[in-house]
């Protein structure tokens, strides 16, 4: 019987595996949002040393500077965020829009080199080597991108690469709503 | 005309595979000589149609023959021929069929191989290497018919992504598929072997070539992408741990274990069902790597094909192959007794525990490849594990594996004595101690990653040297031992090489990122640079912006240029980067070029490289390939059975 059961095992994890593999392709990837346990709760108290050299250090007092801020977290070795890096651009220059980076587990050199390749966006950045602040927000991944207002409040939060779809459909939305 | 021939010729192809999976499998089952012999003849003629295919495919890009709709996409009249015929295959249609094409090379050479088979037992391998032939050609002749016409012909091709336009990738997908497809017949082995209840010395004896052969051909494909990302690609790195990469190291992972499965099973007529099992598993990997290259699900620098139709298919396919393949083994495996226990102390203990390790390496790139598919299924947003994982995961692994390939050859079969171990060890443990204490307290930087790397390949190469002095009569007689021996200790020394090539190139390396115009010197790792001056040109098919740098080797060696460029390819659209490399010994010192700075034409953003050691990683890459191919040349395979040291 014991036999049996263990030439069974195979089969069982494979047939998961597939159950896993097939609903994104059924479904349509789309990489929608989650509920975080964060959202509608303060954002918590850090303070993160700059990625660039000369860069002071960014703190959650940053994040009460203005009405309202994304936090986006990347990493030179994702690569999603280098696709939603444009976006981001995009949101600072036309939008206006006050964005924080912070580096998630990686390499000062390679984050750094990755800024000037891809373009820095951020208001102020943090360099998060340990993981440890992004734990604190409950980060999954990268990219992960959280809108937060002047309250210091966590409103939002985008998981996966932001686009500009999710920008106007998501974002705006409640920029308007809790608008001051 | 000629496109219609090889679409007809696919075709056929496909009827003739269904008549291979059937025919020879109900001779087998009936004891029927005539209906097993189909097998063979219908293995040739799928061979031969598959060839006319290809054929007629290579000969429409060849002349670009842009009515194909296929050749529209994909190629253009500017390209060099050499980059018209190998484009052939890249693209998804076009490597699909190579990959089919390779199925009835490696089906043939399977239907060759009578005189060691039992004829049974060969007509059902041959029988289901036509089922997966019949899926394979089903696949492509309903959803991506490299054939297809276009009409009204456009004038010119889309061109071809000019990063792809380079030799190693050229050569890089037929040396992964020929490794990819070659462990189909491992797999059909298996499946064989389940429908036939029974596993033994001989079934390993015969199988083990071929998983050798395919083995080295996928070693040297991963080694030949690795090297195009490195000087193509121009990020100074080697191994992204992409999603394609990974799927390319995962069959390898597997196919390594399977390699001493077999060969535990070949000596010792135990770890049946594991073997098998092993099997099964690499060449579903192998399936895996062509469906997450071709589907779409995972999106990388590499894919080139997104159409969820087309991965539906595949998963469908994989479902069929992998889940078929397990439900038997669910059925069958538990009959399939026999095996001869083990005992603690054996050298088979340490093969088997070997083929844990790998197996765990496996599953965790498996885990880290595919845990952003997994967070998408489950509507958790797509996201990237990266190098931090892989680095944390793995990186532990490495020393009790190192430690106990080195310690192999020092524990026989069956039983080992301890004792004896211990003091053959005693000595290849007191040199590499005392080696990378040397390295470690004088010579290298205090990085933990580089000292396990340093450990884990230094134990190997002594262990190696001690083990073959012993068996050479120190170094004398090289003649009595059979060059599958020769060629293990080349894989692993290979293996060592790799290891110590790839830490001292990223824990060791040097890098440069600044701003130069004409005149600008810079002083990196032992070179005092100078950008001399930059000039403009053409090339075949693209502008070229070559930027001229002077090397000096601040040790007083010869001065030498290096130039690296920056090409535009107008039809394409697209900017690559060139780099330069300059190997010096086993150092490689890179120069590529970033944007030319927006103000002005004549700056320009130069990153620059010293890789210490970087060439110890592709030549023991290609040490281990070749390790292979030298145990392939052993008589062995050709005297099965008898138990030979």
């Amino acid at each position: 019987m014991k036999r049996h059961m263990f030439a069974l095992l195979p089969l069982v994890l494979f047939i998961v595996l597939v159950a896993l593999f097939a609903a994104p392709l059924l479904r349509g990837t789309d990489p929608s949002k989650i509920e975080s346990a964060m959202i509608g709760k303060p954002a918590p108290d850090f303070v993160l040393p700059g990625v660039l050299e000369h860069e002071r250090p960014f703190e959650h007092a940053d994040l009460l500077q203005q009405d309202f801020a994304l936090v986006n977290f990347f990493a030179s070795w994702c690569v999603p965020c280098q696709a939603e890096q444009p976006v981001l651009t995009r949101l600072a220059a036309e939008e206006g829009i006050v964005i924080y980076g912070i580096n998630y587990k990686d390499n000062r050199a390679d984050a750094v080199r990755w800024l000037e390749k891809h373009g820095n966006p951020f208001t102020a950045t943090g360099y998060d080597n340990a993981g440890r602040v992004s734990i604190d927000w409950g980060v999954y991944g990268v990219p992960e991108t959280y809108l937060v207002n002047r309250a210091g409040m966590i409103l939002y939060r985008h998981v996966g690469p932001l686009t500009w779809h999710d920008y106007v459909t998501a974002i705006k939305p409640l920029l308007k709503r809790n608008g001051p | 005309m000629i496109a219609e021939l090889g679409h007809f010729a696919l075709t056929l192809a496909l009827v003739l595979s269904l008549v291979q999976a059937v025919v020879p499998l109900l001779g087998a089952q009936r004891g029927r000589a005539a209906w097993m012999q189909v097998g063979r003849q219908a293995a040739w003629s799928l061979l031969g149609l598959c060839t006319i295919a290809l054929l007629a495919l290579i000969h429409a890009y060849a002349l670009s023959d842009f009515s194909v709709r296929n050749v529209a996409e994909n190629s253009h009249t500017m390209k060099p021929l050499l980059y018209k015929i190998t484009g052939t295959w890249g693209n998804h249609e076009g490597s699909m069929l190579l990959w089919i094409w390779m199925l009835g090379l490696w089906g043939v050479l399977v239907a060759q191989a009578t005189k060691l088979l039992p004829a049974a037992f060969q007509a059902r391998v041959i029988a289901v290497q036509g089922m997966i032939a019949a899926g394979f050609l089903m696949f492509l002749l309903f959803t991506s018919n490299p054939f297809l016409r276009l009409d009204p012909a456009p004038a010119e091709g889309l061109g071809l992504n000019p990063v792809l336009q380079d030799l190693a990738l050229a050569l890089h997908p037929p040396l992964l598929y020929m490794g990819y497809v070659g462990f189909s017949v491992a797999f059909c082995f298996a499946i064989a072997a389940l429908l036939e209840k029974k596993i033994d010395r001989r079934w390993a004896t015969i199988l083990r070539p071929w998983v050798l052969a395919a083995w080295a051909f996928l070693t040297g494909g991963i080694a030949l992408g690795s090297i195009w990302a490195y000087y193509e690609l121009g990020w100074g790195g080697f191994w992204f741990w992409d999603p394609v990469e990974n799927a390319a190291l995962m069959p390898w992972l597997a196919g390594t274990a399977l390699l001493h499965s077999v060969a535990v099973l070949e000596k010792r007529d135990t770890l049946k069902n594991w073997t098998i099992f092993l099997a099964i598993l690499t060449f579903s990997l192998s399936l895996l790597g062509t469906f997450l290259v071709r589907s779409g699900v995972l999106t990388s620098v590499h894919a080139f094909a997104v159409d969820p139709a087309r991965g539906v298919f595949i998963l469908v396919l994989l479902a069929l192959a992998t889940g078929g393949a397990l439900f038997l083994y669910a059925l069958r495996a538990p009959y399939i007794r026999g095996a001869k226990p083990f005992t603690p102390f054996s050298r088979e203990t340490v093969l088997l525990l070997n083929n844990i390790f790998l197996f765990s390496a496996m599953a965790t790139v498996f885990m880290g490849t595919l845990y952003p598919l997994f967070m998408s299924a489950l509507q958790l947003g797509a996201v990237s594990v990266g190098t931090p994982y892989y680095m944390a995961t793995l990186a532990p692994m490495l020393a009790p594996f190192a430690l106990l390939m080195g310690a192999a050859p020092a524990i026989v079969w069956r039983a080992g004595n301890p004792h004896v171990t211990m003091r053959r060890l005693m000595l290849p443990a007191l040199v590499t101690l005392a080696l990378c204490l040397f390295l470690v307290l004088f010579a290298v930087p205090q990085k933990p990653l580089l000292w396990l790397a340093l450990f884990a390949g230094g134990w190997i190469l002594v262990t190696l040297g001690q083990d073959l002095a012993r068996k050479t009569g120190g170094f004398k007689s090289f003649r009595y031992l059979p060059l599958s021996y020769y060629g293990m200790q080349l894989a692993h020394a290979g293996f060592a090489l790799v290891i110590v090539g790839a830490a001292t190139a990223t824990q060791m390396t040097t890098e440069k990122i600044l701003v130069m115009q004409t005149g600008d010197r810079i002083s990196v790792a032992g070179y005092d640079i100078r950008l001399d001056g930059q000039h403009t040109g053409t090339g075949w098919n693209y502008n070229v912006d070559r930027v001229a740098f002077d090397i000096m080797p601040q040790d007083g060696g010869r001065a030498f240029r290096m130039m690296p460029e920056k090409r535009w390819y107008p039809v394409a659209a697209r900017m690559t980067s060139e780099a330069a490399l300059h190997l010096a010994g086993l150092d490689i010192l890179y120069i590529v070029l970033g944007d030319n700075d927006g103000n002005s034409r004549n700056r320009w953003v130069v990153r620059i490289y010293h890789h210490p050691l970087i060439g110890f990683l592709f030549l023991g890459a290609g040490m281990i390939a070749l390790g292979g191919l030298v145990s392939l040349g052993t008589r062995r395979a050709r005297k099965p059975a008898e138990g030979v040291v």
